[in-house]
């Protein structure tokens, strides 16, 4: 068995899991300043249960990184070391805001709201930029550094609709209203951001280019961008017909956005393979002796189908709309 | 200080020290729990519930912050120390990967079910949650005991080309200080939790002698420790037996012997001069060291001389070694007196209680001191005997070493100024305030939104 190529999918999976699901409770998080207090409450009360076990994939994916592919998890995370404890000091501020913002008093409190909000934004952008800078092979120089701050606008853009469509199916009355309206500007947001990094790709690497325009199988490869289209659609179309008070339901634009990120990442996922650090290291010279690999998969494959489950069994039980109050 | 070495272990023990904190408190706090909703399930009695809803808060905030801590750490194995991984991955990695897989996301998942979903499933299903969460918080600390004890006591591996990799994972995981340190690390958990219990309780009758409520967790918390802290003693008792058997350059620096000599008193205190390699200003027993160590008074031990210059730095292991012990004393001390003036429902007197206030956080103290022997004790290897710390350190440039350090000071210190706020303010408001808010789900926030 190709023992790397596994570690590569399980990392990818546990990638996509964390992007999607703590993108949603980031995305909230940097929607908050656009609520109203008593609005606020609710969309925390909506992402409460949930936001411990989604930054778990996080400590899964770079968990794999380590484990599996361990020359690269140096390169990588020697090269985007200041981005990366940026996002560790974002996502430390607005964990602990969860707790704080609702138990501190009078300006304090103003303090944790204004940290949550902006523990989310840094480590949102931090996340776009280590991506920017990782997909470019940290090449130096303006020009590369302005494309990772473009990819880090636009995974706010694309955790902001994963946020608002979030909202749209958890939160019901004026606070799903303002949120069906999120989501669309959010949907704008990345199509702007998606099509820019789509273009800027193949211009700012050569790899990249030579793996999507080689005909003919460019013309397969453009079912990807054309079920990107599709999915954007979906959430322009849902959005606006629950706005209008019918004919769509209330989880088919959180369920388009997620197709959005499925498909954006498989498309990175063909551009990247078969490197870790691309150019540089393939997951094959990366990977970690096969005992190690060999000892942890099958861990892995009786452990992840409980995790499967019993995070099913978490959504189970607090399915339905939020309510306000969680942590008062 | 730009010599990136020390700036990687000063960053690494910045974190390792604040994150242990955290999980050193929930680990026990969270069997206490467990302890609070079974009480209020078999009674009824809604004193039980408030008290379970009160800790179940300071829970989650403690949680929370070993939560988001914990996160840097996983960034911080590969940046601070890629050699490490490289050469022991393949030992290191599995048992890392087996703590996210098994416990990490069992506690994480059941928290939410825990914190938030009492009147969302049955009873049974909730103190199953509670139980998971306990489970989930053990299970964490034996794997990284697990890794920790192999760094210090390495068993089970053979060389493979430049890598270190296991030929045999019992032996790996069930190395020779295994059991002794995840025990003592266990028991040291549940004397931190069971002081901060008896020492939050304390600083709410102070202000509310009348507190019912409080008066019960103390008493709880002083019963604990009352049981735990004579055990602690005698499990350090072997742990050290242990270590003087496997490391005994640690012991050495510990006790503060400088010569192999038969005979070597028991140093009290004094003050190690690294210079001369003597002890100055010595309040010695005579013979009380190859006493205790090797039960005969003239038995020989091995002294610093004994390892040339592969033996840590002698002063902050033989202090932190007396400060842990002097806690330890301490607590027995105080929950022994505290134990016997609370029998049978009689209330503490005021001087107790700001005695038990004042010992609130000396669980943290005895830890960080214990972690701080071992941990130093063990240099200048980072693998005991395989792999030196120079060995370990990437290439990360003193300026980003820098740059970060700052940040994650002055973020730990504010997070950790506002985790002592609500922490006290909390405890101070006691468990009827805390259970007074509405449930979620029935306030009118809410039903506003309906």
């Amino acid at each position: 068995m190709d023992l790397p190529l596994v570690f590569m999918a399980l990392m990818g999976a546990a990638v996509l899991a964390y992007v999607v699901l703590d993108g949603y409770d980031l995305g909230v998080g940097m929607l908050m300043p656009a609520a109203t207090p008593e609005e606020q409450s609710v969309m925390v009360s909506s992402i409460g249960p949930f936001w411990d076990a989604n930054e778990t994939w996080l400590v899964l994916g770079v968990g794999i990184l380590l484990v599996a592919f361990p020359a690269a998890h140096g390169v990588v995370l020697g090269a985007l070391y200041l981005p990366v404890v940026a996002m560790l000091v974002g996502l430390m501020f607005r964990g602990v805001a969860f707790e704080f913002r609702m138990k501190a008093q009078g300006w304090h409190r103003e303090l944790w709201n204004w940290l949550f909000w902006a523990g989310s934004f840094v480590a949102s952008f931090a996340q776009g930029l280590m991506l920017g800078r990782y997909i470019t092979g940290f090449e130096p120089g303006f020009g590369y550094l302005l494309f990772a701050m473009v990819v880090g606008a636009s995974v706010c853009g694309g955790y902001v609709l994963l946020g608002a469509t979030w909202l749209v199916l958890k939160t019901e009355g004026a606070l799903q209203a303002k949120a069906l309206a999120w989501s669309r500007w959010g949907l704008l947001w990345v199509a702007l951001g998606v099509g820019l990094v789509s273009l800027a790709t193949p211009l700012v690497s050569e790899t990249v280019r030579a793996k999507w325009f080689d005909f003919p199988e460019t013309l397969a490869l453009m079912a990807l961008p054309a079920a990107c289209v599709w999915a954007g659609f979906i959430v322009w179309r849902s959005t606006g017909r629950l706005a209008a008070g019918g004919g769509a339901r209330d989880w088919q634009p959180f369920a388009a956005a997620v197709a959005i990120f499925a498909i954006s990442f498989l498309g990175l996922a063909y551009s990247l393979f078969p490197y870790v650090v691309i150019d540089r290291l393939t997951i094959w010279e990366a990977a970690a002796h096969p005992s190690s690999l060999k000892v942890v998969l099958a861990g892995a494959l009786v452990v992840l189908p409980f995790i499967v489950a019993y995070t099913a069994i978490s959504y189970r039980v607090f399915r339905g709309k939020a309510r306000g109050g969680l942590y008062d | 200080m730009d010599d990136p070495l020390l700036l990687a272990r000063a960053q690494f023990g910045l974190n390792i020290a604040f994150h242990i904190l955290f999980p050193t408190l929930t680990i026990a706090l969270a069997w206490i729990l467990l302890g609070f909703r079974v009480a209020y399930h078999r009674t009824g009695d809604a004193g039980w519930l408030k008290t379970y809803k009160l800790w179940t808060k300071i829970f989650a905030l403690t949680f929370a912050m070993g939560v988001v801590t914990g996160i840097v750490m996983s960034f911080q194995f590969g940046t601070n120390w890629p050699g490490f991984m490289l050469r022991v991955g393949a030992i290191a990695g599995p048992l890392l990967g087996y703590e996210i897989l098994t416990a990490f996301f069992l506690e994480a998942t059941f928290l939410g079910v825990m914190l938030f979903g009492m009147n969302r499933v049955p009873a049974w299903a909730h103190i199953a949650a509670t139980a998971l969460v306990a489970a989930g918080t053990s299970l964490s600390a034996f794997w990284i005991l697990a890794l920790n004890s192999w760094m210090q006591t390495p068993a089970g591996h053979v060389l493979d080309g430049n890598q270190w990799i296991a030929a045999d994972w019992l032996a790996v995981i069930f190395n020779p200080s295994f059991p002794y340190r995840f025990t003592h690390m266990m028991i040291a958990s549940g004397l931190t939790a069971a002081f901060v219990v008896a020492g939050l309780s304390a600083w709410r009758l102070l202000k509310e002698p009348a507190d019912a409520m409080a008066a019960r967790t103390l008493r709880v918390g002083v019963l604990v420790a009352a049981v735990l802290a004579p055990v602690q003693a005698v499990v350090g008792d072997f742990h050290g037996l242990n270590t003087l058997e496997h490391q005994p350059a640690k012991i050495a620096a510990m006790e503060g012997i400088w010569h192999t000599e038969k005979g070597v008193p028991l140093v009290l205190f004094a003050i190690p001069n690294e210079k001369t390699r003597t002890n100055d200003w010595a309040i010695e027993i005579p013979y009380g060291a190859s006493l205790i160590l090797k039960h005969d008074p003239k038995a020989e031990l091995k002294g610093l001389d004994a390892f040339g210059a592969d033996h840590p730095p002698v002063a902050p292991v033989f202090f932190s070694f007396r400060i842990m012990v002097g806690i330890g004393v301490l607590m027995i001390a105080a929950s022994w007196y505290a134990a016997w003036a609370t029998r049978r429902g009689a209330a503490a007197p005021r001087w107790l209680l700001w005695t038990l206030a004042g010992f609130t956080f000396s669980g943290w103290a005895a830890t960080l001191a214990g972690w701080m022997v071992t941990e130093i004790g063990r240099q200048p290897w980072i693998v005991h005997g395989v792999m030196r710390t120079a060995e370990a350190v990437g290439d990360i440039t003193g300026a980003q070493l820098g740059v970060s350090l700052t940040g994650y000071a002055l973020t730990y210190a504010t997070m950790f100024v506002a985790y002592m706020v609500v922490l006290t303010h909390l405890a101070g408001a006691g468990a009827e305030s805390a259970a007074a808010k509405p449930l979620p789900g029935a306030s009118p926030v809410g039903a506003a939104a309906d």
